[in-house]
């Protein structure tokens, strides 16, 4: 497999990194900007954004309920937030917080999910995230995001700040590698980011499935198929408007993404499609809805696929 | 504000809670009417808002954590001038914003409220924005004693005594009834005081219908300099309306067009017989 990615390979860093970085640029000028923590600081990579900005670092200990309430009482008093916490007890246990205190309150708290998907591996399901897209999708007023590498993790940590909306960014903590050489691209919340072009199939991806859906393609290549990669980096409001053009000028559309099946990005995709007119041979790579396997995050990606092989091969079955 | 005329507004109010959940034949009545005489003091005393300086970043804030017990804040609300009072007419009709809970879209409400444990981790981000920035203003939080057993209550409680936000004081609304029964046998919270100075909290009792209690409590804020405050107001549910007060089944129940004149007889006696030694 493909898919393993070490840091020798360049100056690629997690997602995570580039996260604390670009908080501690963007706290330097701006007074506003605070960090909320629920004992997550370590995980968050956060220690040294306490130490240079104490004043705007806050701390709650571990209460996901306090943290998303406290962070929706200080953006009501125009304070930039960064709410930090893994993503599965972010988007589980303070679930009725972001709802009500976030979202239906015009509190536009950054909500960020740390160590998202199945980025914990061996500690199990309590510590996955496969929930958050879907439970989040059906919530009004908050932007979702799952930016793909390096670049697209800077610019939307920068954008966030600077959103008056909710926004709920959620990443991993796997070395990144660059989609691109050249990052030039606009990058906007709602604006699918193309990788690579092919006319033969759309690749949609999010999040750290990006990658592997990139070597797939590479793979892909190598057998004549030509594909399409996308960085569906935001979940929601999607880019439906490159999502129909994909659809119309490819043979098939293959999503992929670090998340239940159910309820997150391909089933947003399939919605918007069947209900648009949109026929075409049609897959979801993700986790299915069983007791997921366990091993670390790359065991899992090999078990069900979302790897070079296993979406490479869902593309030619759907081409056959 | 006199006692007198705190009183006098307390009828009006009264009258008002129950006029509009007649003509809505929705709302939460018996709560209503036991934290009134809370938000007349508050309103018309302690703090430093209307609309005026609804704006302002140095407002005081009042956040309504028991938000069912929204016909109170709309009354005074409409009283302080932030809207027109027929605005009430509307309550709960299809498309008004005068909805069953405190919402945003009607001005003078500071956040959302309605599911219960929600008001003071957003008071605590409020007090702590405060103290961050310098600011002077103080954040009132109204918690109904039946919300006690929420977990995220008590998060926020170590959060406040942790970051010594004595610019935030809790007003609880101890009227020892919800929906069920009585607090005691639904889940016993007591002793409330105990656990909240075990948190770090300066605690005061206060009758809750007494104009003069609660304005001293509210004018010796902090009761102890760098405690979060909390004020047991000991309160009761349905208070005014002698049918009404203590019986479990006015939580949300609506009177009957006799009830209600009954009711607004009752009120209209408690005007005429408001004593002068005040």
């Amino acid at each position: 497999m493909g898919t393993d990615i070490v840091i020798e390979q360049g100056k690629a860093k997690t997602n995570l990194d580039v996260f604390s970085a670009t908080l501690q640029d963007l706290a330097e000028h701006d007074r506003d900007i605070l960090v909320v923590t629920s004992d997550s600081r370590g995980s968050g990579k956060l220690a040294p954004f306490g130490q240079k900005y104490p004043s705007q670092h806050i701390e709650v200990g571990i209460a996901e309920q306090n943290l998303v309430g406290v962070a929706a009482g200080l953006a009501s008093c125009g304070k930039k937030v960064f709410a930090v916490s893994p993503a599965c007890f972010l988007t589980a246990r303070a679930l009725e917080q972001i709802k009500n205190d976030v979202a239906y309150s015009d509190n536009p708290v950054n909500l960020i999910g740390i160590s998202a998907g199945v980025s914990y591996g061996a500690l199990g399901s309590t510590h996955h995230s496969l929930h958050d897209f879907a439970v989040l999708r059906a919530i009004n007023n908050i932007i979702i995001v799952a930016p793909a590498d390096n670049f697209e993790t800077g610019q939307a940590i920068k954008l966030a700040a600077k959103t008056d909306l909710p926004v709920y960014l959620r990443f991993g903590k796997k070395v990144m590698l660059p989609l691109k050489e050249i990052n030039n691209d606009e990058f906007v919340f709602g604006k699918g980011r193309i990788i690579t072009d092919g006319k033969d199939v759309a690749i949609i991806a999010t999040g750290e499935t990006v990658y592997p859906s990139l070597e797939a393609a590479r793979k892909l290549k190598d057998q004549g198929v030509n594909a399409t990669v996308v960085s569906m980096h935001t979940i929601k409001p999607l880019d439906t408007s490159l999502l129909a053009e994909l659809a119309a000028t490819c043979k098939a559309v293959v999503t992929v993404e670090e998340h239940s099946v159910n309820g997150g990005l391909g089933e947003a995709c399939a919605s918007y499609l069947l209900q648009h007119g949109i026929s075409k041979p049609f897959k979801i790579i993700g986790i299915p809805d069983e007791y997921t396997v366990t091993g670390s995050q790359q065991d899992i990606f090999n078990h069900y696929g979302i790897n070079e092989k296993g979406i490479a091969a869902v593309v030619l079955e759907l081409l056959k | 504000m006199t006692e007198k005329e705190l009183t006098k507004k307390s009828i009006e109010y009264r009258k008002n809670i129950l006029k509009y959940i007649f003509y809505a034949n929705a709302g939460h009545t018996g709560g209503s009417l036991s934290c009134i005489d809370i938000l007349n003091v508050l309103y018309n005393h302690t703090m430093n808002v209307g609309p005026e300086n609804f704006s302002s970043p140095d407002r005081d804030r009042y956040i309504q954590s028991k938000g069912h017990s929204v016909e109170a804040l709309f009354v005074v609300l409409a009283d302080k001038g932030f809207f027109p009072e027929a605005d009430l007419n509307t309550l709960c009709k299809y498309k008004s914003h005068y909805i069953g809970h405190p919402t945003r879209k009607v001005k003078g409400v500071e956040q959302n409220t309605g599911a219960l444990g929600h008001g003071l981790p957003i008071s605590v981000g409020t007090a702590l924005a405060g103290k961050l920035d310098n600011k002077k203003y103080r954040v009132f939080t109204l918690l109904g004693d039946g919300e006690l057993p929420e977990g995220s209550n008590w998060e926020a409680a170590l959060t406040a005594a942790h970051y010594k936000l004595d610019n935030l004081c809790v007003v609880i609304d101890h009227n020892k009834l919800q929906i069920t029964g009585t607090t005691e046998e639904v889940c016993n919270t007591n002793p409330i005081d105990a656990k909240f100075e075990s948190f770090g909290w300066a605690v005061k009792h206060v009758d809750g219908h007494n104009f003069h209690e609660l304005k001293d409590a509210f004018d010796s804020i902090p009761f102890v300099a760098g405690k979060p405050n909390l004020l047991i107001a000991h309160t009761v549910k349905g208070k005014g309306i002698s049918y009404m007060e203590n019986v479990t089944k006015w939580h949300h129940g609506v009177p009957s067009e006799k009830q209600y004149e009954e009711a607004v007889a009752e009120l209209d006696n408690a005007m005429i017989t408001i004593p002068d030694d005040f």
